[in-house]
């Protein structure tokens, strides 16, 4: 039941996508400023330090369409007189351009859509500031701008597609750890990189998001990760959930007809 | 381990943050919603088997709060987007992946004929049209009753997606509960037992229902039990249930147990709606709500691979 699965396949075009490798993330956030330039996204109101990590952007949100996550975790020393050492671990984040995209299979309004590159765009000029994207989404990546009503999130620089370049955020990062291009080429790619890692006996390393058999379809934003998932902040399995909307519908449907039966039995014999 | 969390989490996540966003919806905006929508429906119902039975006060009083409540609803729906005009943009399409849209048709139907039968009623023009429309009302009302169980639970937040099986019964009951206990409370004796059953039987379904929604199993049920959550549906369930007795065995009798009765049931109603927001909204704000299930199913799906394919 969800429109995006009737609607993907159709688009013409080759599929675009980010892959996001964070092996090379070196944290410096040049994409979060990029995209906040070119997309002229608000700065968030005051300047909070979160003081428990370098990162101070917290999170995905509407006035953030790319989030650098900063892992610090601690190497326990071989030695034990030796002291702890730490681990880093960066990683961009943005929105997934899921293929069964909930937040667009949700918009009462149609001001989601899906974009001939295969991306998901809100239309400022219909999103009716209904928030039902933002609770569907299950990555937690849409958000509402409450002096403002209207939700916000990546576009992935959709008026920059539209002229050939690449999004602001792919085009800034200086270490190709942000990696736009055709989804099908990127997914090879990604393969690559993964096989290339593994030899060098980094066992962490995986993909996130590339399987376009997992519970959203595989997703136009993937990354290759170096711990779990949950690590970095995003869910280790989410499930579109328009997915169990046929058994939503009948199980309301069957509740209204019992409903309806209640109803007639309680006048039942008591006719005046 | 980050200064937010009061306890060492035994999962893995990100200082603790949430991963999915908080619902942006206000309690009273959409549970008031909720609840006042399950009352119109349930009140059209209420109203036509008494247009039908010959039971006039009923069935005025019933219609005139099924349009009051309806009316009611509007507003706390058009506060929650804002704008008047973006209830009509809500219109633009009709999308039935999407129950938000679906839900603002069902209303567009539901609430001019509600409108029309009360009207027909209270004027006492057009009395053919004025019945056939309490026929159409109470019919659309059932879906009213009953859809939102499907909004709630059509998103990511772990409390309401996991109860989708069970949630449109749960507001069914709760509904029926709600218009029968006011029902009988506004209602002559003379008139209400219909209104005192429909209290009753609601009241049994909406509790049945909750202690099944609540007993699933699931680690997000968690949130119905904890917190301002878990007191909104503890305090719901002695309501309707004190209500629900006091209207079994002295209702017929007693106005003033008729009238208690009927409004202590209704209050569970809405404190059950209250509760089942304010449940969702903390599944939300705990990221273990989405971790530990999802990571559950992909660890027991590697472990199946694993011995299917070694
Ligand atoms: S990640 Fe969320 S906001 Fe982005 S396309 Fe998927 S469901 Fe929509
Ligand atoms: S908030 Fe806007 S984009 Fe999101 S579902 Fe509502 S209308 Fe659609």
């Amino acid at each position: 039941m969800s429109v995006t699965q009737l609607g993907m396949p159709s688009i013409g075009v080759p599929r675009k996508g980010f892959f996001t490798d964070t092996s090379l993330c070196i944290g410096c956030k040049a994409c979060e400023v990029a995209c906040k330039e070119w997309n002229s996204v608000p700065a968030d109101t005051a300047l909070e330090l979160s003081g428990e990590s370098f990162d101070n952007t917290s999170a995905l949100g509407a006035n953030s369409w790319r989030h650098v996550a900063f892992i610090e975790q601690k190497v326990p020393a071989a030695d034990p007189s030796a002291n702890d050492g730490v681990k880093w671990l960066m990683s961009s984040d943005v929105c997934k351009h899921c293929t069964h995209a909930a937040c667009l299979d949700v918009c009462p309004t149609g001001a989601l859509f899906r974009t001939e590159h295969g991306t998901v765009v809100v239309q400022q000029d219909i999103c009716n500031g209904c928030g039902y994207c933002v609770s569907a989404c299950p990555y937690g990546v849409i958000d509402q701008r409450p002096e403002d009503g209207r939700v916000f999130k990546c576009t992935m620089c959709y008026d920059r597609l539209g002229a050939g370049e690449e999004p602001a955020c792919a085009k800034a990062c200086p270490t190709k750890s942000i990696q736009y291009g055709e989804l099908d080429e990127l997914r090879e790619r990604a393969d690559a990189r993964v096989a290339e890692l593994h030899e060098r006996g980094e066992e962490g390393a995986r993909l996130y998001g590339h399987n376009p058999e997992d519970g959203v379809g595989g997703d136009g934003a993937f990354f290759l990760l170096l711990d779990e998932p949950e690590t970095y902040g995003l869910p280790p399995d989410p499930v579109v959930t328009t997915k169990d909307l046929p058994v939503m519908w009948k199980r309301a449907a069957g509740a209204a007809a019992g409903l309806l039966l209640g109803a007639v039995a309680v006048f039942w014999g008591a006719k005046n | 381990m980050s200064p937010r969390r009061k306890h060492p989490e035994e999962f893995t996540s990100y200082y603790g943050r949430p991963i999915l966003k908080k619902p942006t919806w206000s309690a009273v905006d959409i549970a008031g919603y909720i609840f006042a929508g399950g009352l119109a429906g349930a009140s059209s119902m209420l109203a036509a088997g008494a247009q039908h039975s010959g039971r006039p006060s009923l069935e005025r009083r019933s219609k005139v709060l099924a349009l009051t409540a309806i009316s009611a609803s509007a507003v706390a729906l058009v506060h929650d987007l804002g704008r008047p005009e973006r209830f009509l943009n809500m219109l633009r399409m009709a999308k039935p992946t999407s129950p938000m849209s679906m839900g603002s048709w069902i209303l567009s139907i539901y609430g001019p004929l509600a409108g029309a039968s009360a009207a027909s009623n209270v004027l006492g023009i057009l009395p053919r049209a004025g019945r056939a429309c309490g026929v159409g009302a109470a019919v659309a009302g059932a879906a009213v009753a009953t859809y939102t169980g499907v909004l709630l639970a059509d998103t990511a937040v772990p409390t309401w997606h996991d109860a989708h099986e069970v949630l449109p019964f749960v507001f069914a009951g709760s509904a029926a509960a709600s218009a029968g206990g006011i029902g009988a409370a506004l209602a002559p004796l003379a008139e209400a037992a219909p209104a005192r059953r429909m209290a009753v039987g609601g009241a049994v379904v909406e509790t049945l229902m909750s202690f099944k929604m609540e007993r699933s199993g699931q680690l997000s049920t968690e949130t119905l039990h904890q917190g301002r959550a878990g007191t909104l549906l503890r305090l719901s369930k002695a309501f309707t249930v004190g209500g629900a007795v006091a209207l079994a065995l002295g209702g017929r009798q007693s106005r003033l147990l008729s009238t208690m009765g009927g409004l202590s049931v209704a209050a569970g109603s809405a404190l059950l709606r209250f509760g089942v927001f304010e449940a969702g909204v903390a599944s939300t704000l705990d990221p273990k709500y989405v971790v530990v299930p999802q990571r559950q199913r992909v660890d027991a799906a590697a472990q199946k691979t694993d011995s299917v394919g070694v």
